[in-house]
């Protein structure tokens, strides 16, 4: 029971992630790798944060902001130096793993003894792993509704048809690449704030954290899509989180079967990957079909 | 006489600077649009056309000369800043709307073309009625589809989108280039009816490409004839009405019927 509990924690939190990730890979179009340098990011800046004093909850914001300076850097390299998204954010992302150093002093660095937001009353008397449930759900309502009304507005719709068609989109006088720096400053601002909360549940932050992240993350929208198929733009944010969630009892399962801890990142890949082919593999092996007549009776 | 609402000076558009494949792709054009010109211009492949466009819109920028909207020197401004002004059809339908958008949020984005863009909520469902109203003129059932995304109309309807979109906040000048040239001969007609009608009504000032001689001499005031970059042929009024197709084929060669 507390498993499911404690995957279902990690799932919102990591839903964070995977909603920062639909900003650009779903929205604008772009395979963004900052977040691999921005999640550890985020984690730095928090603990140090953190150990200098700061509110936990102040240095999850700051965590936030470190996140989205990062994605803005890719952003101008992509917009303004021309350079192809890919390498942008593979620029940043290598670079990031010294900044991130920096930010600690040094490759990790635990909260062992210090505060974070799991630790007050209320969520310490709670059942074990009840607490990254509830602040879990807490973050994740709030990024999703802000992103579900900003994507309401004359700007979020502006944001949405740049990523849909930038040529439009400019002959409306929409500023695209205002647009797309933006979408990856936010992007990996929620990233960072995703990076944040796995290090306050994890009670550490370690420069390597973002190895796999970008996959993590896709899986997540990728399993929302498989599962719910057709769904509204809202809908489709809320499925990103369910599809992380999904994710994590994947991973569970798999550990289940005997896998450690240390073959996580090549599961997460395979995962991924057959999720992805799943439109191709249902053609071939018309998976639904044979799953619908699992489900019917013999007669 | 009245202002020109538009001018190009001199407009030069080298490409290639400095190789042997050097070439000015527009050369020394001069045009004065006057309020309410509906020009139609023809000229075959690879005659500047577009270009023409794109120096207007400011997608390309000029080597020489100088471009002026109601006197005002523009030369230098932003593709985005002309869109206040300027609005467009290209021919590809594919071009001119978000396929994964509604065809009312394409609308809504367009009614806002050059302007401010901030955090106040869209406001979609206050437009529906306009948006119905607008769409039934177009007479292809595209005011039944206002909730589809764009990306699953034909072509047709996406043309016709793309139309009202570059018309439903006013535009100063109006681009069309050859926005019913992907489409069958009958919808083809349909959209060039409707264009006419509205720019008719509305007094808009219109420049036109197409590779139809016919729509070229039955449709505006102004007809220009481009070759090789340059302006070749240019008449107006009562001259364009006298024209016959016969006169107007000896101007140019290889344009299509
Ligand atoms: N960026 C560019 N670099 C080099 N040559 C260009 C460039 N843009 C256009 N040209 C050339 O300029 C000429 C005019 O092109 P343009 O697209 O304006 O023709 P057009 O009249 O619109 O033709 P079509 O009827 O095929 O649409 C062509 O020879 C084209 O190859
Ligand atoms: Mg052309």
């Amino acid at each position: 029971m507390s498993i499911i509990v404690s995957a279902i924690g990690q799932g919102l939190t990591w839903g964070i992630v995977g909603i920062g990730l639909f900003l650009t890979f779903r929205i604008l179009d772009f395979p963004d790798m900052t977040v691999e340098g921005t999640f550890p990011m985020g984690a730095a800046a928090c603990v140090a944060a953190i150990y200098s004093g700061a509110s936990p909850l102040v240095a999850t914001l700051i965590a936030f902001v470190a996140g989205m300076l990062a994605g803005l850097v890719t952003g101008l390299l992509y917009t303004k130096g021309k350079i192809p998204v890919l390498l942008a954010g593979i620029l940043v992302m290598t670079a990031a793993y010294s900044v991130n150093l920096r930010i600690m002093g040094r490759a990790n660095l635990s909260l062992f003894d210090k505060p974070t937001m799991l630790k007050n009353h209320f969520l310490e008397s709670l059942p074990p792993y009840f607490d990254s449930v509830v602040l879990g759900i807490v973050v994740v309502a709030i990024v999703t509704a802000l992103i579900v009304y900003f994507l309401q507005t004359n700007l979020g719709q502006a944001f949405i048809a740049t990523g849909d068609n930038p040529n439009m989109a400019r002959s409306l006088g929409i500023s695209t690449d205002a647009m797309q720096i933006m979408g990856l400053g936010v992007s990996n601002g929620l990233i960072g704030l995703g990076g944040a909360l796995v290090a306050q549940n994890n009670g550490f932050a370690d420069v390597n954290m973002g190895i796999g992240v970008i996959v993590v993350a896709l899986a997540s929208i990728i399993i929302g899509e498989v599962v719910f198929g057709d769904l509204t733009m809202n809908q489709r944010l809320i499925a990103v989180t369910i599809g992380s969630i999904l994710y994590r009892f994947v991973i569970l399962l798999v550990l289940k079967m005997g896998f450690n801890a240390n073959d996580l990142n090549l599961i997460s890949a395979i995962v991924l990957a057959l999720f992805m082919m799943f439109p191709v593999l249902e053609k071939r092996f018309r998976i639904r079909h044979t799953l619908a007549k699992g489900m019917t009776k013999h007669d | 006489m009245t202002e020109p609402i538009f001018q190009l000076n001199d407009i030069v558009v080298t490409v290639n600077q400095g190789t042997p494949e050097q070439i000015n792709i527009m050369d020394h054009v001069n045009l004065s649009v006057f309020p309410g010109d509906f020009i139609t211009i023809l000229g075959s492949n690879g005659a500047g056309k577009s270009t023409l466009f794109n120096v207007i819109g400011g997608n390309i920028p000029v080597s020489h000369g100088q471009i002026l909207l109601n006197g005002r020197d523009i030369t230098s401004m932003s593709v985005e800043r002309r869109t206040r002004f300027l609005s467009r059809v290209f021919q590809d339908p594919k071009m001119g709307t978000a396929p994964r958008m509604t065809v009312a949020e394409n609308l809504l984005l367009s009614e806002k073309r050059g302007q401010h863009r901030g955090f106040g909520p869209r406001h979609l469902k206050a437009h529906m009625d306009k948006f119905k109203q607008i769409t039934s003129t177009m007479n292809n059932g595209l005011e039944h589809r206002l909730n589809t995304a764009t990306g699953k109309l034909s072509g047709g309807q996406r043309q016709a989108l793309s139309f009202l979109m570059a018309t439903i906040k006013r535009p100063e000048i109006l681009l069309l280039d050859e926005h019913t040239a992907a489409l069958d001969p009958q919808t083809s007609q349909e959209l060039m009816t409707a264009t006419n009608d509205q720019i008719t009504r509305n007094h808009l000032t219109c420049l036109m490409i197409t590779h139809h001689l016919d729509d070229a001499l039955k449709y505006g005031n102004r007809l220009i004839v481009l070759d090789n970059g340059k302006i070749t042929y240019d008449i107006a009024g009562d001259e364009k009405d006298n024209l016959t197709k016969e006169e107007l084929l000896g101007f140019f060669s290889d344009i299509e019927e």
